[in-house]
């Protein structure tokens, strides 16, 4: 890819806080027209990152480079080019929600006339065109998130981060969102965001990055990191509960290439589930219930994360 | 989808014209402080539409009420025993420009503490315009500039009632508008860099009651600070409130000098000064993490 359609540029991006290390030190290129993903468990610095390219959080340290120029100088130039979706809702709730998209756009310099011309359309693309007038205080948690997303496009931007856009959101609530910015991807607008939810990496992104620990873990697109880091296929065998520890014993000589012993199943990563099953029933043990799928985002997730908590 | 249409919202597209680099259609680009700062203004501007009509009525009712309680009702009894300790002047004379300062640095506080507080800890919009081309001393200043405004209009207002209690003597009493939005502003700038890098709010009854209250008693405003205790008057004297009501009292009563309005003048001018400069610092250590 040329050089020019490099529109962030990161080596060595570091973020201390006090003693604290948040990113300890990231290399990434995000292309133009791609939707680029940073999946990681709370606390991986994927929020720290968010706010670098944001240009609202000083690097501690390494090269970050966006849109040709440096955050530390060039911030409110930069920033003019971005559509910023924050974690939380930065909306103000006592004002109308065609207020709201008044007020940045203003924000932007943008003339009125413009303005006007643009939140028809957006808030007819968020599908809050009839709650132009309302105040947004009451309206739903989705329908807040959509508003800030439209928000973000006001000013036309050439990259559009989302800081966890589906957060606390129900599930058709979510599902609105994704199908939204999966329209915006198929537009061809550069797509930054963070996630800790699989299926919404695996829907929107071109290509992600695993944080943890604040280091890149693992880079490439869902599929790519399915076949890297996981099997094809995984086998999911539950037993009776007294029968449990015995079956995991036994199991440990079955033709897998990965086994892991959770306190309700047990996990077979295996090339093929069908014939796994056959040779773990050759073994002489014989699951309650047994299930074949395929490796999701979430296998990769949970092999590069683990499953402890962070904190 | 349901009800959704083909609508194609205003977003830049890889190949467009102009796309490389830039971005289609008209292009804001980053302008100087200046302007940035104004664009704050236009939102506390914009909000303040919802919220003018409650804020007029207290910004009359406050100075409808002192005066008349304290100027007409008090002052009566005052008068009676003669006046000379106030300068040979009415009660009401001595007192409303005095108090015009003292409601300004009301004002002030009030503008300066919980919608400070409040837009960076509830409504998150000053990151909401951290997140555009403002930077941090843009938001501030602009914000400043709409609480200079509210103490500009809330003084019209005071010297307005002055008038119409007859405590307006001669025109002089117009001096007293930007008397008062200056001592405003010196205790505004560092209080909204203050208030801005508050964790929590419980801080501000503190300052409200130790801080406001005291202030508005023992500055000068309800009685000369010659009539404080000797060893309390130097204390009364170093206070930014009895500058603004001292510098606002002379003023409005033909008695000012021009070295005494100097000092009045320079104390609360550094004051705003060294706010101003301290504040844009917090806002700063404040939104950009």
């Amino acid at each position: 890819m040329p050089t020019s359609d490099v529109l962030i540029r990161a080596r060595g991006l570091t973020k201390k806080f006090g003693s604290a290390v948040a990113v300890a030190g990231i290399d990434f290129d995000l292309h133009r027209g791609e939707a680029f993903g940073f999946l990681g468990p709370n606390g991986a610095g994927k929020s720290s990152t968010m706010r670098m390219i944001g240009c609202v959080s000083p690097p501690s340290g390494g090269e970050l480079t966006i849109l040709g120029m440096d955050p530390l100088t060039d911030g409110p130039a930069i920033r003019s080019r971005l559509g910023v979706v924050p974690q939380e809702d930065t909306l103000d709730v006592e004002l109308t929600v065609r207020e709201n998209m008044l007020i940045y756009g203003r924000y932007f310099g943008l003339p009125r006339a413009v303005i006007a011309e643009r939140t028809a359309q957006l808030l007819d693309f968020v599908q809050l065109t009839d709650r132009a007038g309302d105040e947004v205080e009451p309206l739903s948690g989705g329908m807040k998130r959509r508003l800030t997303i439209a928000r973000s496009l006001i000013s036309e931007p050439d990259i559009l981060l989302l800081d966890e856009p589906t957060t606390g959101l129900d599930p058709q609530a979510r599902h609105v969102v994704w199908d939204r910015l999966f329209r915006l991807k198929q537009r061809g607008v550069t797509l930054v965001l963070t996630t800790h939810y699989m299926d919404e990496a695996e829907q929107l992104c071109d290509r992600l990055v695993v944080m943890d620990a604040g280091k890149i873990a693992a880079e490439g697109s869902p599929r790519a990191l399915i076949s890297q880091y996981s099997t094809p296929e995984v086998l999911e065998l539950r037993f009776d509960p007294s029968e449990h520890e015995v079956a995991a014993d036994k199991l440990a000589g079955a033709p897998a290439e990965r086994i892991e012993v959770l306190a309700d199943r047990i996990l077979l990563y295996v090339q093929n589930g069908d014939t796994a099953l056959a040779a773990v029933r050759a073994l002489g043990v014989e699951p309650a219930t047994s299930l074949v799928r395929r490796s999701t985002l979430e296998d990769v997730f949970l092999r590069l994360t683990g499953r402890q908590l962070e904190d | 989808m349901a009800g959704s249409r083909a609508a194609t919202p205003a977003v830049s597209r890889p190949g467009a014209p102009g796309a490389q680099g830039g971005r289609p259609g008209p292009s804001p680009g980053a302008p100087a402080g200046a302007a940035l700062a104004l664009r704050e203004l236009r939102f506390w501007l914009t909000n303040y539409r919802r919220t003018w009509k409650g804020t007029i009525y207290s910004s009359v009712a406050s100075p409808v009420l002192y005066l008349g309680a304290m100027g007409l009702g008090l002052g009566r009894l005052v008068d009676r025993h003669g006046t000379s300790a106030l300068g040979g002047v009415s009660y009401l004379m001595f007192l409303a420009p005095g108090l015009l300062a003292a409601m300004a640095m009301q004002t002030a506080v009030g503008e300066c503490t919980y919608p400070v507080f409040g837009s960076v800890k509830w409504l998150k919009t000053y990151q909401a315009a951290a997140a555009t081309p403002l930077r941090p001393g843009d938001i501030f200043r602009g914000h400043l500039l709409f609480v200079t405004l509210r103490l500009a209009m809330n003084c019209a207002i005071f010297v307005a009632i002055m008038a119409a209690f007859g405590a307006a003597r001669s025109a002089w009493v117009l001096a007293a508008l930007p008397a008062g939005v200056l001592t405003g502003l010196a205790f505004a700038t560092p209080l909204m860099g203050w208030a801005v890098t508050r964790t929590k709010d419980t801080s501000f009854s503190v300052v409200f009651r130790f801080g406001m209250i005291p202030l508005f008693l023992f500055s000068g405003t309800f009685f000369p600070v010659t009539r404080l205790p000797g060893w309390l008057r130097p204390l009364a004297y170093i206070t930014p409130l009895w500058h603004g009501v001292a510098l606002s009292r002379s003023l409005t009563l033909g008695s000012a000098t021009l070295g005494m309005s100097l000092v009045h003048i320079g104390y609360l001018a550094v004051m705003a000064a060294i706010g101003f400069a301290t504040s844009a610092w917090c806002y700063r250590r404040r939104l950009y993490v």
